[in-house]
């Protein structure tokens, strides 16, 4: 530690005003704030700094979807391994998941944060630190399969128009990586659907004779009521709930999102008022589909909505993004109740669309500052009222 | 009044470039959205509607130009809808008659240039105050503005969406589909013709820095 400092320390004066590599103070500046808590002090006014800055608390949000991430890496290997029909002990099952992820981990950070620093150099701004987390969040709501040249320009897409286009980290309209994700599935809807991406391999490779990959979304969506994998495997609730499913990467296991959850709501970074309100959305709508039931889609018990696709993964990582979601507390369970209803809604009524939470969280950013500005008028008025009727009495 | 002008003096050679950059219609004023939305999935269809759109605009600026001292301004507009909306039926039949397929494409779009909005905005600002000529000339500069942003996003998007350049598949003879380049299915859809033509005005601004907004 004290070696790195120390070198640290050593080189800075080249990246300085005057240095050899001044152009370059804004990358210097990224890795060095990344490494070591930076030393600045306010000088006028009496100011509080949290030690927690803005790297520190996407290195939380990075942390807390380690679960979700680790148990993708593993339900990869597993599905791969079912698919072929053999049985493997945890750590072959493992490795071959990690193969799968890790690159396309690698390429989303790379272009991601490539994208980044040029334009920080540009602009010469300091480095935007929100990349972290959506360089982990775009690997996690893929199908295994995807081709790594589509992550990359998916990847290029969400940050330039999705983000550096509005001005970076903080004022986007959009979370990026759904922004990604929607235009991977706009862009090449054949990689990014049906029932051979879901499971690596599976595309070109061989599976035992019978075997479907398909979602139990996809499923629900023709009409099935008992959700296989077309072999004797049926899928229970509680494969739903620890995620043995074939799905994106790192959304199919609630187990290992609600821990993620926990994480987040203890560390206070996401929102659990927008968790709370998203689910209870979902279920509202579910129910309401339930009460109405004209098919069998319909008449999915409202609860296993929740565990299914990517609604509990959409709740807890994306609705709950500080930067696209509502500001106000009211405006906060407005906009995660919409959500869980939009979400529900476009599953099960638009069968052009299997899975909703991506459409209805975007859409959801998109109104969050109109549902702000309302919560605030309706503040003003309010308090207007009291000062009126104060007023009066006086 | 000072002398004859000559026709192509330096006011009036502005009036044919200045459209092309500093006021295109497109990406400066923002009018004529629309149609590049529409018809810009194709090179071809673009090329065509930018000309028809530069036959309409030239010839009923030059028009209401020359009617201009008789018009009586409150019914202004149904005067100028007139002139756009027969300039714009005769184009229609010439191409039915001599590009029908071209024609087809373009669908409403043909008879929709009525409604584009560079043209009732040239003819408000431009030929009720200018001389036939200049009128003219101010009509051919804005169209081949508009048809400039038309044609570059077209070949973007064709080529990105799909694969050819004017019907010629391009990337297929370069064998790029063998290494596993897939068509990018969004660029045919209207949202990417719309994020083109945001990409081109941030490239200009980016470049002509006294086009940025200060508010």
């Amino acid at each position: 530690m004290k070696a790195l400092r120390n070198y640290i320390d050593k080189i800075k004066p080249n990246f300085q005003k005057g240095g050899k590599f001044e152009k370059l103070h804004s990358t210097f500046d990224a890795f060095e704030t990344f490494l070591f808590v930076p030393n600045k002090v306010t000088t006028g006014g009496a100011h509080i700094r949290d030690a927690v800055d803005m790297k520190r608390t996407m290195a939380l949000v990075v942390l807390a979807m380690v679960p979700a991430l680790l148990f993708g890496v593993w339900n990869t290997g597993h599905q791969h391994f079912l698919a072929l029909g053999e049985v493997k002990t945890f750590w072959p099952v493992f490795w071959y998941g990690f193969l799968q992820v890790f690159p396309i981990i690698v390429v989303s950070y790379v272009t991601g944060l490539g994208i980044e620093f040029a334009f920080a150099q540009v602009r010469g701004h300091e480095v935007n630190e929100g990349f972290l987390v959506t360089g982990m969040l775009i690997p996690l709501v893929v199908p295994v399969d995807v081709p790594l040249w589509m992550v990359a320009v998916a990847t290029a897409f969400a940050v330039i128009i999705g983000k550096e286009v509005f001005g970076g980290t903080g004022m986007n309209i959009l979370n990026p990586a759904l922004t990604a994700r929607a235009f991977l599935f706009f862009a090449y809807p054949a990689e990014m659907s049906g029932d051979k991406v879901w499971i690596a391999g599976l595309k070109n490779g061989v599976a035992l004779d019978g075997f479907s990959g398909e979602t139990i979304l996809a499923q629900a969506a023709v009409g099935k009521t008992a959700f296989t994998n077309g072999l004797d495997k049926i899928y229970t609730t509680a494969d739903m709930f620890f995620g043995t499913i074939p799905g994106s990467i790192g959304e199919t296991s609630t187990l290992a999102i609600l821990i993620g959850a926990a994480i987040l709501i203890f560390t206070g970074i996401g929102s659990w008022k927008i968790m709370s309100s998203v689910f209870a959305g979902g279920l509202f709508m579910g129910l309401i589909l339930n009460l109405f039931a004209i098919n069998t889609y319909m008449e999915i018990p409202a609860w296993e909505h929740l565990m299914l696709g990517g609604f509990a993964f959409g709740a807890v990582f994306m609705a709950t993004d500080p930067v696209t979601a509502a500001q106000t507390e009211k405006g906060k369970y407005i906009y995660g109740f919409l959500v869980g209803i939009l979400a529900i809604l476009v599953r099960v009524l638009n069968p052009a669309y299997p899975e909703g939470m991506m459409l209805a969280i975007l859409l959801m950013n998109v109104f969050a500052p109109l549902i702000d500005h309302y919560v605030v008028e309706a503040n003003i008025k309010r308090r207007l009222k009291r000062v009126k009727a104060n007023v009066k009495e006086v | 009044m000072s002398g004859k002008e000559p026709l192509f003096s330096s006011k009036n050679i502005k009036l044919l470039t200045e459209p092309l950059n500093k006021s295109n219609p497109i990406t400066v004023l923002v009018l004529g959205i629309c149609s590049a939305l529409a018809v810009t999935v194709k090179l071809e269809p673009s090329v065509v509607m930018a000309v028809s759109v530069m036959a309409v605009l030239a010839v009923s600026n030059m028009v209401i130009s020359a009617m201009r001292s008789y018009i009586p301004p409150r019914i202004r507009i149904i005067v100028q809808l007139v002139v756009i909306a027969t300039m714009v039926i005769l184009v229609d039949q010439v191409l039915k008659a001599f590009a029908y397929d071209v024609s087809k494409q373009l669908s409403v779009f043909v008879g929709l240039i009525i409604t584009n909005c560079i043209i009732m905005g040239r003819l408000e600002a431009f030929a009720l105050g200018n001389k036939p000529w200049p009128s003219f000339l101010d009509g051919i500069g804005n169209a081949a503005g508009y048809g400039l942003i038309l044609v570059i996003v077209a070949f973007f998007r064709e080529l990105l969406g799909s694969g050819t350049i004017w019907g010629y598949p391009v990337l297929e003879k370069i064998g790029l589909y063998k290494t596993g380049y897939v068509n990018n299915g969004m660029m045919i859809l209207p949202p990417m013709a719309l994020i083109t033509v945001g990409i081109i005005i941030w490239i200009q601004r980016g470049k002509n820095k006294d086009l940025i907004e200060t508010n």
